[in-house]
């Protein structure tokens, strides 16, 4: 599993990466986990349904990752309002 | 006596200014070149074509490992992405009673497909306040996949949490029917290609 996070002018950076069945790797992983969301990240898996269509999944704690998870991907908390510049 | 008490601490002060003044002014001196210094580090680390450039490259290369293909050629060849609404009457797919269209770092336009009705626009951004290069915004097409995972994760809260406008306050409503223009001439486009290509494989196979 690998934990990915969005940062700009960057893009993905890997945080942490291990295997979930190591208890070693798993307590890695599980404290970059906890690491971000105390730093205020979202925490989303993306997910593939059986028929194909892929969507994501937001989860508040390394428990409700699904155990088969490539990726955990930590992106900013989403803030209402964008600016008007961007027109 | 009091004019004699108070003379004297007029004094006191003006000898203790005397005194301090030129540490006082050294002091505030440092202050503003340690302020100009740091903020043209800022600036430096601010903005660099070739970092930004790597950084949407990358960027891309996530978004397109996490959508759907059709997905990935639609926002490849458009700029935008289109997401089925999921609170409708009708599930979350093609045919879905409204969708929503995303584009990097300007509001998610909800709109009805059936009509191309343009319904509202959610403002929301994804402010990294840490500010790792001196900006808080991510590539665009990070941008662009924070919503997308956001939206299809849990719609109702990401549209609760944002800001909501009457469509045409930050996208140009023209400029938006003319995207759903391109959105269905290339759907029209994509469909035809694919009709071919399964009549040429029918084809070959009977050959």
């Amino acid at each position: 599993m690998k934990l990915l996070r969005l940062k700009p002018g960057h893009g993905e950076v890997v945080l942490a990466e291990g295997d979930i069945e190591a208890p070693e790797q798993e307590r890695e992983l599980i404290e970059a986990f906890r690491r971000e969301l105390d730093a205020g990240m979202w925490a989303a898996v993306p997910t593939e349904s059986r028929d194909g269509r892929r969507q994501a999944e937001l989860v508040k704690s390394f428990a409700d990752v699904p155990r088969d998870a490539e990726r955990v991907i930590f992106f900013p908390r989403a803030a209402g309002g964008a600016s008007r510049a961007a027109r | 006596m009091a004019l004699a008490l108070g003379t004297a601490t007029v004094v006191l002060v003006a000898l203790l200014w005397e005194l301090s003044r030129s540490r006082i002014t050294a002091a505030i001196t440092d202050r503003r070149v340690r302020k100009r210094g740091s903020a043209q580090r800022v600036s430096e680390i601010g903005y660099d074509p070739g970092r930004e450039l790597r950084a949407e490259q990358r960027a891309r290369s996530l978004l397109r490992s996490c959508i759907e293909d059709e997905d990935w050629a639609m926002y490849r060849d458009l700029g935008f992405l289109r997401v089925w609404g999921g609170l409708g009457d009708r599930a979350r797919a093609a045919g879905a009673s409204y969708a929503y269209l995303i584009y990097p770092h300007r509001p998610i336009l909800a709109y009805l497909p059936q009509t191309g009705a343009l319904l509202s626009e959610y403002c929301v951004a994804f402010p990294d306040l840490s500010r790792p290069y001196g900006s808080a915004r991510l590539p665009d097409s990070d941008d662009v996949l924070a919503k997308w995972m956001a939206l299809t994760a849990d719609e109702r809260g990401l549209i609760a949490d944002a800001n909501m406008h009457l469509p045409g306050r930050q996208i140009d409503p023209d400029q938006v029917r003319r995207d759903l223009l391109r959105l269905a001439r290339w759907e029209r486009e994509r469909i035809g290609r694919s009709k071919i290509g399964r009549r040429a494989s029918d084809v070959e196979r009977a050959a």
